[in-house]
This record gives C-alpha cells, sequence and structure tokens, in this order.
C-alpha cells in the first residue's frame, strides 16, 4: 500500500484513474508498470524532434502561431530580488503585453513565488490572466513533505490559480517512485481548486526513459499539467523532452480519457523556438493540446521577442528591441 | 482549432532552366542522336528538352573516357583527390539549386532533397576524395591499380546521390566515366557535368550521356569499358550479368528489395512507429532497400498498428517544393500505374487496403500512403518490389518465425530490426540474408558505410573502403 | 622607397581561441636565417603552459566528440584557408628558413597538402585500424580507435612550418587536443598559422600554441598529469631523456625524439595518426 504522508491530511479521494488503480496499489505495482512502459531511443526521439523543427511557419499561420504563443505564455519571475513592485510592472505586461496594439493578447498566466501571490493576484484582478506560483521548496525541492505542503497551502490562500510543484528527483532516481507519488498526490490535495503542474526537472533525470516514466507517475497522481523544467537547471526544456512528454501525454489521454496539459519552461526565447515548439504539440499530441488550457511555455524573455515578430509581421519591418516594454 | 501550414513553397527562382540540354562528352555539352522531354511529375510540365545519346554518341562518349583515362590515372593521386574535393565544395555551395532541380525533376519532398540527397551526395565526393592518395592503406594490396573506363547507369530514385556513389569512387581510384542518368530525372546530372567545368576537371573524365534504356544497353554493352555500374531493376540486372559472360568487364549491381523491417513487442514504440514510416514512405517508397515489409510481433500488433495509422495521418502529401511536403509525387505515369497494378493485386488477393484521408492533387501522378493488413508471405505485395508507398504488414510470433518471413524472398538488400534488447537484435542481424540491417534507425547512409544486396539484390558494394574494390584491379 | 612606414604585427601566444600576450609579460627577440632583426615574440611561461591544458581539456569533449566526417571537413577549410594566404606564408618561412622563394613557396604548398591529407584520414582512420574481431562465442566483438586525450607537442626545430603542420594535423585529426610549442628559434610561422585557425572552424582549444624557451616550458608540458600524451619530436636533445622520464609519471604516450630531424616531405605514413589512439574493443552477446 502506498502510504500518503502527512497524516494529518485527513482523507484524501484522488486516485489513479480507473484502468491504473491497481499500478498505483504499491510500490512494486509502480515499479513494475513504469519499467514496462516502451522504452524510448533517445537517437530516434532527437531525430523526430529535429525534424520537425524544419517545418517552414509562414505568413497567416505564422500571425496565428504568434498570437496563440503569446497566450500560451507564463511570464514568469523567479528571482531572489523580485519586489512587490517588479511584480505588479510585470502583471502589467501580463495583462497588456503590447501597449500600443490593443489587439495584442494577454498572456497565459503571471508565475511568482508564493509570497509574490498577492502582489500578483492584486495586480490582475479582473484581467482574466491567472496567477501561477510555484511552490514545494522550488527550484530544489528539499524539504520536508510538510514543509513543501505549507508552502502549497500558502500559495493558495494568496489567492494562486495555479501551483508549479517540483517532484523529488533523488527520491525519484533512486527508485522510490511511491514517495514521489504520494508527494504529488497529497500536493494535488493542497491545492484544493488550484491546477497543479508537476515540474520533472528533466535535466536532472538523465534519460528520456526516466522523463516517460516520471510523466506517467505525475499522471498517475493527478497533475494537471506536466512540466519540463524549473528554469534554473541546464538543459531546461528541449524540443526531444518536449516530444517524450507530449507523446505520454497522449498515451495517457488514451488510456484513461484524461486530458493533461504540458508545460515547457526554460531556454524557449525566440519566437521561432516558440513555433517549433507549436509544432511539435500540432503534430504529436495533436491540436487538442493547441489552447492556452492545455500547453504553455514557461519563459521571460520569448514574450518580447514574440511581440517583436507580432509588429514584424504587421510592419513588415524588423523591430527592436527599443520597441518593446522591458518591465 | 487546427494548426493549418500555409504554403511555404521553396523559391523556383534559384534554378536556371534552360529549354534544352545536350550530351556531356569530352568536357562540352554536344547535340545527341534525338531529343526527349523531362517532366515535373508533381504537375506533368514540361520542364526541358534533353538529347538523346544513340549508339554512335555513347561511342564518342566512351572514346573521350578513354583518351583521358592516361593522363587522369597518372595524376598524382593527390591532385585528383584535391578535384573531388573541389567538387564536393562546389555541390555544397550549389545545394539549394541542386536541391529545387532534383525535386522539380524528381517529384521528390524538398526537405528530403535538400537534406538529404544534397548533403549525402557532397559527403560522398569528400569521403572519397580522401581516398584518392591512401589506396594503399586500403587493405587491397599496396598498390592497387584502377581498371579503366567505367560505364554507369543510374536509376531515377536517388538521381544525384546515386551519381555521387557512381563517380565519386570511380574517379577517387583512378577510372573515369561515362554515366547515363535515368531518363526521367536526367537534369541534376547535366547540372553535375557544369560543376564539372567549373572545377576544371579535365575534359573526358566525366562524361554524361542521357537517355532511355537503348542508351543504357549500348553503354553497358560497348566494349571500350572495363567495369559497369549499375543500379536498377533486378531483371535488367540479370540481362546485364549474361551480357558480360565470357568479357573480362567486372560488374557491380545494385538491385531491388523487398525488405523486412521487423518490430519486436519491446521495442521502442514511438521510435519504431518512425522507423517504420521513414523506411517506406521517405521518398515515396522509391527506394530499393526500403521497409516494405513490415513484421510485427502478435503481442504487438494492435498497439503498433494504431499508433501507425495515427501517425500517417499527419503525413502531408502535395507539392514537393513546399517545405512541409512529407509525401511528393510519383515519379512518373509508368511508375503510378505500377503501383496501381500490385495495389490492386492486393485488394483482388484478400489484403485489406487502409489510407488516411489524403486528397491528392488533381494534375500530376500521385498515389497515397496506403497499409495493406492481412498480408501474406504468398501474396504479390509480399513478394514483389511495388517501389512505391505501400506497405505490406504482417506478424510474426517468435524471432525464428520473423526470421524465416524476412529470409524468404530473393531479394536480400537490407532489413529493419527493432527492440531494446540489444543481445536479440544482434542475433536477428545475425540471420537475416541481407547486406545491410538497421537496428533502432531505417534508410539510413553515410559515405563510410558500404551498401549493397545479398542473392538477387545484386553483388558488389558502394560506400565506405569496401566501395573502392569495385573500381580496382583487385 | 615609400615615405609610408610599415605597421608591425605584435606576435602572440594562441590559448583557448584567443591571443594572449604571455601571462609572465617576457618577450624574445626572434632573427631571421641570416641574423636580422624580426619581431619580438611571447615568451611563455609555466603558468601559461598550465592555462594551455585548461583549454586543450576543456576543448577534447566537443572535438572528440564531433563526427569525423566534420573533423575532416574543418582540417579542409584550414587548408582552404591556408592556401589563400600562401605569399604571406611564403615570405615568412623564407626569412625564417633562409629558403629561397620557390623554395619556400614548394614548403607551404606540401604544407596546404598535409592538412588535405589528414582531412581525408579522419573518417577512414577506423577502417584502417579497427574492426570486427571474431572471438570464438557467441558476440559481437568490435574494436575502434579513439584518441588520446590531450596532446603535447614539441614542434620540429627547424622545420617552420611544414614540419609543425605535419605534427599537428594527425594529432588534432583523430579528435585530440593539443598544447603545442613552436620552434623556438622560428615561432613566427606558427603565431601566423594560429591566426588562420582562429579564422577557421577548429574550435578554440583545439590547437593552443606557446613560443618562448622550450628548456623552460617542455619540462611543464611533459610533466603535467593532466596531459595523456607528449611528442618529443623537436626536443633539445640533451633534455628529451629527462622529458620521456617525466612523462613516464602518468604513463603519457610518448612520440620519442628522432636521431635527426625527419625529412618531412616524404610520404607521412599512419605512426603520427596511430601514436595518439586508444584502441576500445566492445564485446556484446548475440542470442535470442
Amino acid at each position: 500500500m502506498l502510504v500518503f504522508r502527512p497524516p494529518t491530511l485527513g482523507s484524501m479521494t484522488v486516485t489513479a484513474p480507473a484502468p491504473f488503480s491497481e499500478v498505483t496499489r504499491s510500490e512494486s505495482s509502480l515499479r513494475t508498470f513504469l519499467h514496462g512502459l516502451p522504452g524510448v531511443d533517445a537517437v530516434g526521439a532527437d531525430a523526430r524532434a529535429a525534424m520537425l523543427g524544419t517545418r517552414s511557419i509562414k505568413t497567416t499561420s505564422k500571425a496565428w502561431a504568434l498570437d496563440l504563443a503569446i497566450r500560451m505564455v507564463d511570464l514568469t519571475t523567479l528571482e531572489g530580488q523580485d519586489t512587490p513592485a517588479k511584480v505588479r510592472a510585470l502583471a502589467a505586461k501580463a495583462r497588456r503585453p503590447d501597449p500600443a496594439d490593443p489587439g495584442c493578447p494577454s498572456v497565459a498566466a503571471l508565475c511568482v513565488y508564493p509570497d509574490m501571490v498577492p502582489a500578483a493576484v492584486a495586480a490582475l484582478a479582473g484581467s482574466g490572466v491567472h496567477v501561477a506560483s510555484v511552490a514545494t521548496a522550488f527550484p530544489s525541492g528539499r524539504a520536508s513533505t510538510a514543509v513543501k505542503l505549507a508552502d502549497v497551502r500558502d500559495a493558495v490562500a494568496g489567492g494562486a490559480d495555479e501551483i508549479d510543484m517540483v517532484i523529488d528527483r533523488g527520491a525519484f532516481l533512486s527508485g522510490r517512485y511511491a514517495q514521489v507519488h504520494d508527494e504529488i498526490v497529497a500536493t494535488r490535495a493542497a491545492c484544493g481548486s488550484a491546477h497543479l503542474k508537476v515540474i520533472l526537472e528533466t535535466g536532472e533525470l538523465g534519460t528520456y526513459d526516466n522523463v516517460r516514466r516520471a510523466s506517467w507517475l505525475a499522471m498517475l497522481a493527478g497533475a494537471d499539467f506536466v512540466k519540463t523544467s524549473t528554469g534554473k537547471v541546464s538543459p531546461a526544456s528541449t524540443l526531444p523532452v518536449t516530444l517524450v512528454m507530449l507523446e505520454a501525454c497522449r498515451d495517457f489521454r488514451d488510456a484513461t480519457g484524461r486530458q493533461v496539459g504540458m508545460k515547457s519552461a526554460g531556454g524557449i526565447r525566440t519566437s521561432k523556438d516558440a513555433i517549433k515548439y507549436l509544432v511539435l504539440v500540432n503534430e504529436t499530441a495533436g491540436d487538442d493540446w493547441l489552447d492556452p488550457a492545455w500547453f504553455r511555455f514557461g519563459a521571460s524573455s520569448l514574450l518580447n521577442d514574440l511581440l517583436m515578430q507580432r509588429q514584424t509581421m504587421a510592419s513588415g519591418q524588423y523591430s527592436g528591441p527599443d520597441y518593446v516594454t522591458l518591465d | 482549432m487546427p494548426f493549418e501550414y500555409a504554403p511555404a513553397p521553396e523559391s523556383r527562382a534559384v534554378v536556371d532552366l534552360r529549354p534544352s540540354y545536350g550530351l556531356f562528352v569530352d568536357g562540352e555539352f554536344t547535340a545527341g542522336s534525338g531529343t526527349f522531354t523531362t517532366v515535373n511529375p508533381a504537375t506533368e510540365e514540361v520542364l526541358a528538352e534533353v538529347a538523346e545519346a544513340g549508339p554512335a554518341d555513347v561511342d564518342r562518349a566512351v572514346a573521350a573516357a578513354r583518351r583521358a583515362f592516361g593522363p587522369w590515372s597518372a595524376l598524382p593521386a593527390r591532385e585528383r583527390g584535391k578535384y573531388l574535393f573541389r567538387i564536393a565544395r562546389i555541390l555544397q555551395e550549389r545545394s539549394r539549386e541542386l536541391a529545387v532541380l532534383e525535386s522539380l525533376d524528381n517529384g521528390k519532398p524538398i526537405r528530403e532533397s535538400r537534406d538529404v540527397d544534397i548533403p549525402l551526395a557532397a559527403a560522398y565526393f569528400f569521403y572519397y576524395a580522401g581516398w584518392a592518395d591512401k589506396l594503399g592503406y586500403a587493405g587491397l594490396g599496396p598498390d592497387p591499380r584502377p581498371l579503366g573506363v567505367a560505364g554507369q547507369v543510374i536509376p531515377w530514385n536517388f538521381p544525384l546521390l546515386m551519381l555521387s556513389w557512381k563517380i565519386a569512387p570511380a574517379l577517387a581510384t583512378g577510372n573515369t566515366v561515362v554515366l547515363k542518368p535515368a531518363e526521367t530525372t536526367p537534369l541534376t546530372a547535366l547540372l553535375f557535368a557544369e560543376i564539372c567545368r567549373q572545377a576544371d576537371l579535365p575534359p573526358g573524365v566525366v562524361n554524361i550521356v542521357t537517355g532511355a534504356g537503348a542508351t543504357g544497353q549500348a553503354l553497358v554493352s560497348h566494349p571500350g569499358i572495363d567495369k559497369i555500374a549499375f543500379t536498377g531493376s533486378t531483371e535488367v540486372g540479370k540481362q546485364i550479368a549474361r551480357s558480360v559472360a565470357g568479357t573480362s568487364k567486372k560488374v557491380t549491381l545494385e538491385l531491388g528489395g523487398k525488405a523486412a523491417n521487423i518490430v519486436f513487442d519491446d521495442a521502442p514504440m514511438d521510435q519504431a512507429v518512425e522507423g517504420i514510416v521513414n523506411g517506406i514512405f521517405f521518398n515515396q517508397g522509391h527506394v530499393c532497400c526500403a521497409g516494405s515489409r513490415l513484421l510485427v510481433q502478435e503481442s504487438a500488433y494492435d498497439e503498433v498498428l494504431e499508433r501507425l495509422k495515427r501517425r500517417l495521418g499527419t503525413l502531408r502529401l502535395g507539392d514537393p517544393l513546399d517545405k512541409n511536403t512529407d509525401v511528393g509525387a510519383i515519379n512518373s505515369a509508368a511508375q503510378l500505374d505500377r503501383i496501381r497494378e500490385l495495389s490492386d493485386a492486393g485488394d483482388a488477393e484478400g489484403a485489406e487496403r487502409w489510407s488516411p484521408p489524403c486528397a491528392l492533387p488533381d494534375r500530376g501522378f500521385w498515389f497515397p500512403p496506403t497499409v495493406f493488413t492481412g498480408v501474406t508471405q504468398a501474396h504479390r505485395i509480399a513478394r514483389e518490389e511495388v517501389f512505391g508507398p505501400v506497405l505490406s504488414v504482417l506478424t510474426f510470433r517468435t524471432p525464428a518465425e520473423a526470421v524465416e518471413k524476412a529470409n524468404n524472398t530473393p531479394y536480400g538488400l537490407s532489413a529493419g530490426v527493432w527492440s531494446d534488447k540489444g543481445s536479440r537484435a544482434l542475433w536477428t542481424a545475425s540471420k537475416l540474408r541481407a547486406g545491410v540491417v538497421w537496428q533502432n534507425t531505417f534508410n539510413r547512409f553515410d559515405p563510410a558505410s558500404p551498401f549493397g544486396g545479398f542473392k538477387e539484390s545484386g553483388y558488389g558494394r558502394e560506400g565506405g573502403r569496401h566501395g573502392l574494390e569495385a573500381y580496382l584491379d583487385v | 622607397m615609400s615615405d609610408r612606414l610599415g605597421v608591425r604585427k605584435t606576435y602572440k601566444l594562441y590559448l583557448g581561441g584567443t591571443f594572449p600576450r604571455s601571462e609572465s609579460g617576457r618577450s624574445y627577440s626572434v632573427s631571421g636565417a641570416s641574423g636580422e632583426f624580426l619581431a619580438n615574440a611571447a615568451l611563455g611561461s609555466r603558468k601559461d603552459v598550465r592555462d594551455a591544458v585548461v583549454a586543450a581539456r576543456a576543448a577534447f569533449g566537443g572535438w572528440s566528440g564531433a563526427t569525423a566526417y566534420n573533423r575532416g571537413q574543418v582540417l579542409y577549410r584550414v587548408a582552404e584557408l591556408l592556401e589563400g594566404r600562401r605569399d604571406q606564408f611564403a615570405a615568412e618561412v623564407a626569412t625564417s628558413e633562409g629558403l629561397s622563394a620557390a623554395e619556400a613557396l614548394r614548403v607551404v604548398d606540401a604544407a596546404v597538402d598535409r592538412w588535405v591529407w589528414y582531412a581525408g584520414w579522419t573518417d577512414k582512420i577506423a577502417q584502417v585500424h579497427g574492426g570486427a574481431n571474431p572471438v570464438a562465442g557467441p558476440y559481437l566483438n568490435i574494436s575502434t580507435p579513439e584518441p588520446t586525450g590531450v596532446v603535447g607537442v614539441v614542434a620540429p626545430r627547424e622545420s617552420s612550418l611544414l614540419g609543425l603542420v605535419s605534427v599537428v594535423a594527425p594529432a588534432v585529426a583523430t579528435g585530440n587536443t593539443t598544447v603545442v610549442l613552436a620552434s623556438e628559434t622560428r615561432p613566427l610561422p606558427a603565431v601566423t598559422l594560429a591566426e588562420v585557425l582562429a579564422t577557421s572552424d577548429v574550435p578554440g582549444g583545439v590547437i593552443n600554441l606557446i613560443t618562448g624557451r622550450v628548456a623552460e616550458t617542455a619540462p611543464r608540458l611533459a610533466s603535467h598529469r593532466d596531459v595523456n600524451a607528449i611528442d618529443l619530436t623537436g626536443a633539445p636533445a640533451d633534455l628529451a631523456t629527462a622529458l620521456e622520464v617525466a612523462a613516464a609519471d602518468n604513463l603519457k604516450r610518448v612520440l620519442r625524439r628522432p636521431p635527426s630531424e625527419p625529412d618531412w616531405t616524404a610520404d607521412p605514413g599512419l605512426g603520427r595518426l596511430t601514436a595518439y589512439l586508444e584502441t576500445k574493443t566492445v564485446w556484446h552477446p548475440i542470442g535470442v
């Protein structure tokens, strides 16, 4: 039996979807399942992602993709030097990324540390832009479960709509899958109505096989989203890692009927990169995921590049960094 | 909301198509004995008029190659190599032009001509350039000598790439060549002739004679050639083998195939599906080593078929010059007829045909990606080379059965094995009677890697150190 | 004679893809074959050797991990650029080595061709120096050559360009990275070659070049524990044995000093390629 800790959480009803209820019953059944997933051939996965990266997205489809990408951005500031003033400035950017163009859509969410959540909530009230908060001793996750859950509850109490948790990579890599699973389940419960994004920190997992297993583990435990990276570890998101995770999302929905979202975070800085990701989503998981409700970019500098490309599409002239706001 | 990709056509402006092209003999473009036209198979538009070489023209070309052979083979090997390096560099410099021309003439997607055919063609020249002054190290004796004049006949599926497989090793070893490209795809070979002039290659070292089967016949049966290198059908290969009986001509033949692509239940499934798709739909299946017989372990059959069909739904068929096209046009009306005939035979023999929803253009030669299930070893589509985007799916229960079925063909060019268990994959590879076995990949080519078949897929190897042997007196 | 005063070049070291002066701040006077002053070259120090080894080690992963085809393209590009500066090198070689203009041009041409020769070997050496081994059992057994690592090169003292290229190119062709001690008395063509390398596609750190007193720098290189092999071709006769003893400390692969400087125009053979290769043999079972 999996033991959910801490017991003070009370009754938890979150269980794995029906076809997999046996899978999460014990440490050994979980291991058997995860290690029974088909392998990922790294060379082949890299080649597939690289091939999709050669798609040429032009004119109307590029304009459409740029706007969609803006709507998918989780505009992020996760620095020790963050202040409420910085968060308010970024919130203004999130609401209205291009002050010169009212037709420019808002981003999906503003992503901050838990203590900045109240400032973000206040600044975004009524905008429709969500407030996302990292939690669970982000980015390392090296704290007791009790502390991590307190971190989550703090962010939720502050008004966060979305929680970005980190998995315990140490536990995962040493094969303590049940511990990772239980912690996600407990975090899911602590989120209440907030959406839970589960960060795998793929740059620390070492293999695509591990990325696939961690994706399944997170989805079995109730993740609303699986997310590549904290952005604090290199490599962060890559196209092939996102490919493997999207395949897992696709296969999980086929098996359970439940759709789980995907967030690629870190290292995505240019519009060209963002469009490659959208192509990857389109041709791997399919257009059901081509929506801010199901796919997100965790990024900061990406937004301005999207805006510059958007201006270029509109004017026919290359734009420059002086024509977007630096917040 | 669906993500529609707007048309992203590669510009034709990089190609300077001339209305007519001559033969390339002794360093000059000359008239032939007749003409024929070459068309864009995606639109049926006539691209150019091309000279047809008759027996007298082939005579001239062979004579020019013979005259050039003495000085060429006497050049310091290092200098010979430097000519090939030059050609490799010009191929790289003019790569986009060559890619567009190849896609226009052949119908293959620009993504493939741009990312596969042309870079590889340059790489073969680069690789063999380096061998020119290292032949004594190739393990073929201390001082291997060239054969003389090579008559080379190549197919239409990879026009420039097959040219490079033929010409690069021949020249590196000190031979001169007369090459006949396929009648439906002569244009990149003629642009290559121009590249030879840009490289200041001595006249007569490379001669290009265009024409159809009769021209090829005149070339391979010419008494003035010392070596025949042919890539094409097994039927013609057998005729060539008969025709050289009693002569001293050295022959290499790279012929047809009916490759098995074996998927075990412990395969990396997503990559296996990619490999199946790449194995049969790369270049519209116009690939002699195509993985045209999919052998799936019964315990993985449902999963593989479901994933395969879903993946095929994302293939993009259409304008070969569109940078997002995955599947282009069938090269010719004649080839389209052949594909239709064999597919109809598949229907008639009781196999189940499936294609993804796929609108075909009104003009040009097109065939949708097609999968036949319920195929047995007895079906024609499991035995005959379709040379088109048609996959036959069979099943097996044990590794031994997979090997038995895979080998149960007169062909033996290539095979694929998909399994994450290394020892099983190597065991399978060791039992397969095929010249190239790809494990957890398919349709990989590299100048350093020998290529060629067992059994009726031909003899001799092209590529790698082994590819030198075909052009040396060893 | 023109009124215009020529602008002279400062000859520096080449470390990690950049051109620093010696960290010691020292230089030494370099003379031509007939004794005339040519330039002041950097007088490299033991700390420059240390920095060069760090740069070479940092570059090793990327360079040895590049495909052999890619390394061949990169070396061929060096030949192209060298050919483009043919006259400059000929002039420098002529003054350094006391050759006639025609002799110097022949030397430069041979140096260009030597790069081409080794460019062609990158993707062939494994085919003539490795292969499948028919062991008596159900195993795939395959041997492949792999680069040794960081190679220290004491460059020939007399042949300032052709000799230098002939010892450096084979080391890097197979994926090693190098720290090269240029000819002490004829260092200028080496520094100019570094300028070619810096504008080629050879990654910074793959070839590092130090000018100065070989008797000062070579012992540091020979005893450095993060250097895997050393070529003593240009070592002073009275130092060669001591350098080999120092190299034994971490069992460096040693290419010994020849009794006299080789004829660099001769067929180079494979010896300088295989000197810095390790054979790796992989066993894998074959079974259903």
